[in-house]
């Protein structure tokens, strides 16, 4: 493994220094150095390194080292600590319209999980007794359309398309009556994967936007994305203004350190993650549970919490 | 646009992540100091180049300060470009093909990195020097994937050969290698389900496709291609280690590079993998595909 646990790398540290009584400043810019790669290593991106790591350090200074606890885990307690308060709360709700039809619109780069999350959320708001209706407007990926429609064929959920060469805006404004019509009270567009950078695409976006205007705009990250999410997330929140967040892929060995980045960024609070290529692989989002597994410590963490 | 101007157009962004401000930044400094190597350092790891592989040239531009090779703030670009040249370079890259009979490439790669788009750009490329290209549909899992594929196959010409959705991958590769024996086919790409690297039940279906293909045609498959999306950050490097383990790579195709700006994530890769980067993606269409060619590479990167 690349990767050596913080924890370990923090006992190491300690090892070499006193560490009693108090954390003295020497002592705390030994363990921010730790700190710092393990973050860098998760992929959280630099810039939220670098105001992460100062502010745990103006916590850390003076802090008082308890017996039950090693100054290591001293650090890490405040680590996990401020982690979780940046992440966010628990936030799965999305906004539901009090009249319907509430749109939900997906976007994000190519390959990030859009169509995949658009069939899940689908399921999972059947469950909750919405009738969901799922909006087939890429109109470039090659099968974009047929792969929706196998995703709606398997879960028995409407598929709304238009004929070959319609453009997306249309397709995203003509689906709404088509919704009214036909008793569907929820509206989720499967948009196009593209480029952050790539203006005209991004323009398609505003104007399906200002057109329908959805009550939620769904940005799909990839949880391997490394240090470009935060460029990713900003240009989306720029042109967009985005409600919420849903990562994917969490079911790998990516510490997912993009996510801090995005809520850094954003302050978008992320909705939920993808954990599998099964449309029931849907899960809330948990701030703590994502903290540990940037730092790449579940178990130290529950010890820590028990002392 | 000549090749190397559009290969330099797509690189554009990285050039001005990571080139144009290690130049800026030494701009900035009457002497070297530890602020201006954390100011370098900073670069490198926002720009993708990874975290082991900064710490690597970080070592070396302290060693060269040391050995008294940089003298001022100025001689750390010149000496980077040459650190960073070097890693590219080392070990060759060329794409091994049958001697005789079908040549047989598997591509493989984790969930959305590009595969299937980069199996018809391939076909596109191999289909304009002449060669009889033929495509297996071994993704039988993803909904649709079997008709992008198809899709990808009219485009460029090449026969698919399928079966149902959710049948036996293995059992598809059988029967593709067999066909393309059989008529005589040059090239034969195999697409695969996207898989997290971590997933062992799916990665012993890649074996097993692995082992297929080796017992119809001995030597086979002739390359293995990890597909790997430029925007992927640390993961890579695991990405890369655990799919060797079930099918050997032999190269690397990079994809949407014309988006990142951060193409320095080749540097990372080349320099913590023995893997070389065979082809880059820099768009979604047909011809958005090159061959890498590291000289080039570093010359479009440092503006030469
Ligand atoms: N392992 C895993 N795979 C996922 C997850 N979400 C999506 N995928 C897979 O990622 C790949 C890409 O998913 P899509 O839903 O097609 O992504 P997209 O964003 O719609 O892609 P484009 O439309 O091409 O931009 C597919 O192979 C999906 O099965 C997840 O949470 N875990
Ligand atoms: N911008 C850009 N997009 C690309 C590039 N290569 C592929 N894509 C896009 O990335 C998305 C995913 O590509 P696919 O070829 O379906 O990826 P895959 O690896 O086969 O995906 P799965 O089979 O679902 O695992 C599609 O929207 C492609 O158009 C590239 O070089 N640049
Ligand atoms: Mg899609
Ligand atoms: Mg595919």
């Amino acid at each position: 493994m690349i990767f050596e646990g913080l924890s370990e790398r923090l006992q190491e540290t300690f090892k070499k220094l006193r560490g009693h009584g108090k954390l003295t400043e020497d002592d705390v810019n030994e363990a921010m150095r730790d700190v710092r790669m393990a973050l860098l290593e998760a992929d959280v991106n630099f810039k939220v390194v670098k105001d992460f790591v100062k502010k745990v350090k103006e916590r850390a200074i003076g802090q008082e080292v308890l017996e039950t606890l090693t100054p290591a885990q001293v650090v890490i307690k405040i680590v996990n600590e401020e982690l979780t308060a940046l992440m966010g709360g628990t936030q799965s709700k999305l906004n539901i319209s009090s009249v319907p039809p509430t749109i939900i619109m997906m976007v994000g780069l190519q390959g990030a999980g859009k169509t995949t999350t658009a069939g899940k959320l689908a399921l999972s708001l059947r469950k909750q007794g919405k009738h969901p209706l799922l909006v087939a407007d890429d109109i470039y990926r090659p099968a974009a359309v047929k792969q929706l429609e196998v995703l709606g064929k398997q879960l028995d959920i409407p598929v709304f398309s238009m004929e070959a060469g319609t453009d997306a805006v249309t397709i995203a404004k003509e689906s709404v009556p088509y919704a009214n019509s036909h008793a569907a009270d929820v509206i989720i567009i499967d948009t196009a994967g593209r480029l952050h950078i790539n203006e005209e695409l991004m323009q398609e976006l505003t104007s399906i936007k200002s057109e329908v205007k959805p009550h939620e705009i769904l940005l799909v990250v990839d949880a391997m994305t490394g240090q470009d999410a935060v460029n990713v997330a900003e240009s989306f929140n720029g042109s967009l203004g985005l409600d919420g967040i849903v990562m994917t892929k969490m079911d790998g060995d990516a510490r997912g350190g993009a996510a801090l980045s995005v809520k850094a960024v954003t302050g978008c609070p992320i909705k939920f993650v993808g954990m599998g290529e099964k449309l029931e692989a849907l899960e809330p989002f948990y701030p703590d549970r994502m903290a540990s597994r940037i730092l790449g410590m579940g178990d130290v963490l529950s010890l820590i919490e028990k002392a | 646009m000549g090749f190397f101007d559009r290969l330099k157009k797509g690189l554009t962004r990285t050039r001005e992540t990571l080139t144009a401000k290690i130049g800026t930044a030494v701009l900035g400094y009457a002497d070297i100091s530890d602020d201006l190597l954390d100011e370098i350092e900073e670069i490198l790891i926002m720009a993708d180049v990874g975290v082991s592989t900064t710490e690597k040239l970080m070592q070396e531009v302290r060693k060269g300060i040391k050995k008294k090779e940089i003298h001022t703030p100025a001689d750390l670009k010149p000496f980077l470009e040459n650190k960073i040249t070097e890693i590219l370079l080392e070990g060759g890259a060329g794409v091994r093909m049958a001697a005789v009979g079908p040549t047989v490439i598997l591509i493989v790669g984790v969930n959305g990195a590009g595969k299937t788009t980069t199996i018809g750009k391939l076909s596109a490329f191999y289909n304009y020097y002449g060669k009889k290209v033929m495509l297996a549909a071994a993704d039988t899992f993803r909904a649709a994937a079997i008709d992008q594929l198809e899709i990808w196959g009219k485009r460029t010409g090449a026969e698919v050969i399928k079966h149902e959705e959710g049948s036996d991958p293995a059992a598809v590769v059988f029967d593709a290698v067999k066909a393309a024996k059989a008529r005589g086919i040059d090239i034969l790409i195999v697409d695969t389900a996207g898989r997290l690297q971590t997933k062992t039940n799916l990665m012993s279906e890649l074996e097993k496709i692995n082992r297929v293909v080796g017992r119809e045609i001995p030597g086979a498959p002739h390359e293995t291609l990890l597909v790997l999306d430029a925007t992927t950050g640390q993961n890579a490097v695991s990405q890369a280690k655990l799919f060797t383990q079930s099918a050997p790579v032999t190269g690397v195709v990079l994809t949407k590079l014309d988006g990142t700006a951060k193409g320095g994530v080749v540097i990372g890769i080349k320099s913590e993998l023995s893997i070389p980067i065979k082809w880059i993606g820099v768009g979604e269409g047909i011809e958005d595909l090159r061959p890498f060619s590291a000289e080039e590479y570093s010359k479009a990167l440092f503006d030469k």
